[in-house]
């Protein structure tokens, strides 16, 4: 454990100093892929915090799309700050979460259903962003207007390492939330209700509380990733966040990391951000498409061979090798 | 206000779309009801037969009957495939690993289709006549493509109730346990269902290319609308899914010449989204 914590404690000091490491020409391309890094996985963090209970949402893009959507639009009209437009996005994210929780909740919409609505609530909001062409861009995108040079009430820096502390920041408080889920008395509930939801209602757990509130802060944590990835590109576009390729990613970079677990979500972001990242600069404008062909066809054998996640096998195997060395150890002669 | 001839055209096109639309969804609910799992890349084959069609026919100049029979083929041996190398191994899995492997073959397809063919749309072009009725437009890259589905349904449907396969394959959507106690071989059926479902994949590419031009992305198009249908018909309920088709291309149809194409969609989710709750079971679920 002090081995991991050690070398948890040294990645985590490179990844603070990272600004100032010498790294030359890589440093800002290296800070672009870790601010991704950061901004993804702690949206895929949000996603785990209903996926891990069973509640398989496929439409993530929903919240994504309306929260990065809301906080563009309300800056790009009336100038309103990001600070203020990102929670106006967070509320809306709660509602529609809420808007489809409870119901699905209510009339026991689970399984392969409720990641079905969700995905249907995912292409609405794709779809309505591009219906409504004439002010959000349509498929075209959106770009945020620039404010004048650096702007904190604008949430705009020509400088990355800004943008870098604050998603290293926002990815800490990220894990930090997932923790508190984790050792609440929700995630036994939640726990529970995954099961056997009848079961739980009858020893007292009040199901569609519990369903409703969950989602409702998942959606309002994607949401907050949605603003901020937005105000990080400064860009917004409707296939890029919202609709059923985002919310894959979402879902697919959680699942191969492991979604049962702290770091799950970032381990499996990293290494799909790395891996793409990866793939275009080896492979780069001669074939495309190939690099996106690699990576789904590395996703299908992931699936297949490493069901438990990387972070989660890879957790369970190193638990496993610990216990067995301990278990030989006392079997051994004295 | 609109001309209701304009409406009357939509909603025959809605018809039309339906029959297309009920060929799709049929195909992915077999698989669904005897396999129990969504193949999220489905309309993704169907992109790739007609690939298939597009090169043989408007390409190679090879008559239509046979690049449809290529692209029949095709898809039979892509069923087979996807079973084989992406579904067996991962049967006793979770559900969520299930759906995202097809999900990766998604992926994989249309990237794969772009590296290949590029993101340039392609049309293979037919003479085909077109009648006017009333003002009202029926072209026969329309009325064939319709025609030629409901018979595929209605041959789908004999083989699955006349057929010795189709009663085991019917067998199995019932009661695995069961009718692997009855001596009947599991993995044989889904082998044999992937495949009829892949078939129905390439016939429906083959139809579609009739009015659509393709491109690696034409999953998108139908693939959400084509898991929905299904499910509004209740998933594994054929008949079910056989009105939802058309109660869902009414939808786009009528809507879309109402407001827009993307409002049409727009509309249909929410319908599907408002019947998850108000019929879960499917449209034509008896209550229990």
């Amino acid at each position: 454990m002090t081995l991991a914590r050690g070398a948890g404690a040294v990645l985590l000091a490179l990844l603070l100093l990272e600004p100032w490491l010498p790294l030359g020409d890589v440093r800002q391309y290296l800070l672009h892929v870790l601010i991704q890094i950061f901004v993804w996985a702690f949206i895929g963090g949000a996603w785990s915090l209903m996926g891990r209970f069973g509640l398989v949402s496929l439409g993530h893009g929903a919240f994504l799309g309306l929260g990065a959507y809301t906080a563009a639009l309300l800056w790009n009209f009336w100038g309103l700050t990001p600070w203020l437009g990102g929670l106006v996005a967070v509320l809306l994210a709660v509602l529609l979460g809420a808007l489809v929780a409870y119901p699905c909740s209510r009339f026991q919409v689970i399984g392969h259903y409720f990641g079905l609505v969700t995905l249907a609530v995912g292409e609405v909001v794709r779809l309505l962003i591009i219906a409504e062409r004439d002010w959000t861009g349509g498929s075209l995108g959106l770009s945020l207007k620039p404010a004048q040079g650096d702007s904190l009430l604008a949430m705009q820096f020509a400088d990355k390492t800004v943008f870098y502390y604050a998603s290293l920041l926002l990815w800490l408080a990220g894990l930090l939330v997932w923790r508190r889920v984790d050792r609440s008395m929700a995630r036994s509930a939640m726990e529970a209700i995954g099961e056997d939801e009848t079961a739980a209602a009858s020893v007292g757990i009040h199901v569609t509380r519990f369903k409703v509130g969950m989602t409702a802060l998942s959606a309002a944590l994607t949401a907050v990733g949605g603003v901020a990835y937005a105000q990080y590109i400064s860009y917004v576009n409707p296939d890029t966040l919202a609709g059923i390729g985002v919310s894959l990613r979402i879902v697919f970079a959680v699942v191969l990391g492991g979604m049962y677990s702290l770091l799950g979500a970032t381990v499996g972001t990293a290494l799909t951000i790395a891996l793409s990242e990866y793939l275009r600069i080896v492979l780069g404008l001669k074939f495309i498409g190939m690099a996106e062909t690699i990576y789904g066809l590395l996703l299908i054998l992931f699936i297949i061979f490493l069901p438990a996640g990387i972070y989660g096998s890879l957790a369970s195997l190193v638990r496993r090798v610990r216990r067995g060395t301990m278990v030989a150890g006392s079997a051994g002669p004295a | 206000m609109i001309d209701p001839i304009f409406l009357v055209e939509a909603a025959l096109n809605g018809i039309l779309l339906g029959g297309i639309l009920a060929l799709l969804a049929l195909g992915l609910n077999l698989i669904f009801g005897v396999i129990d799992i969504v193949w999220i890349a489905y309309v993704d084959l169907v992109m790739v037969c007609m690939y298939a069609i597009y090169f043989t026919v408007q390409v190679y100049g090879w008559p239509v009957w046979v690049g449809g029979g290529v692209a029949l083929a095709l898809g039979a041996l892509l069923g087979i495939a996807v079973h084989v190398l992406i579904i067996s191994p991962i049967l006793g899995s979770a559900a969520v690993n299930q759906l995202l492997a097809t999900g990766g073959l998604l992926f994989f397809l249309q990237s794969f289709a772009t590296f290949l063919w590029s993101t340039d749309h392609r049309t293979v072009r037919f003479s085909l006549p077109s009648w006017e009725i009333g003002g009202i437009f029926l072209p026969a890259t329309r009325l064939i493509p319709f025609g030629i589905s409901i018979i595929a349904m209605v041959v789908l449907y004999l083989f699955l109730t006349k057929t010795y396969m189709g009663t085991a394959i019917r067998a199995v959507a019932q009661d695995r346990e069961a009718t692997a106690l009855m001596g009947a071989s599991p993995m044989l059926i889904y082998l044999v269902t992937s495949a009829v479902g892949g078939l129905m994949a390439g016939l429906a590419g083959a139809l579609l290319i009739f009015q659509y031009s393709v491109h690696p992305f034409f999953g998108g198009q139908f693939g959400p609308l084509t898991f929905m249908i299904c499910v509004l018909g209740g998933l594994g309920n054929m008949p079910g899914a056989f009105v939802a088709s058309f109660v869902m291309a009414e939808i786009i149809q009528i809507a879309g010449v109402i407001w827009s194409t993307e409002m049409g969609y727009v509309i249909a989710f929410v319908v599907f989204i408002v019947m998850m709750f108000v019929r879960p079971g499917g449209l034509l679920a008896r209550r229990q």
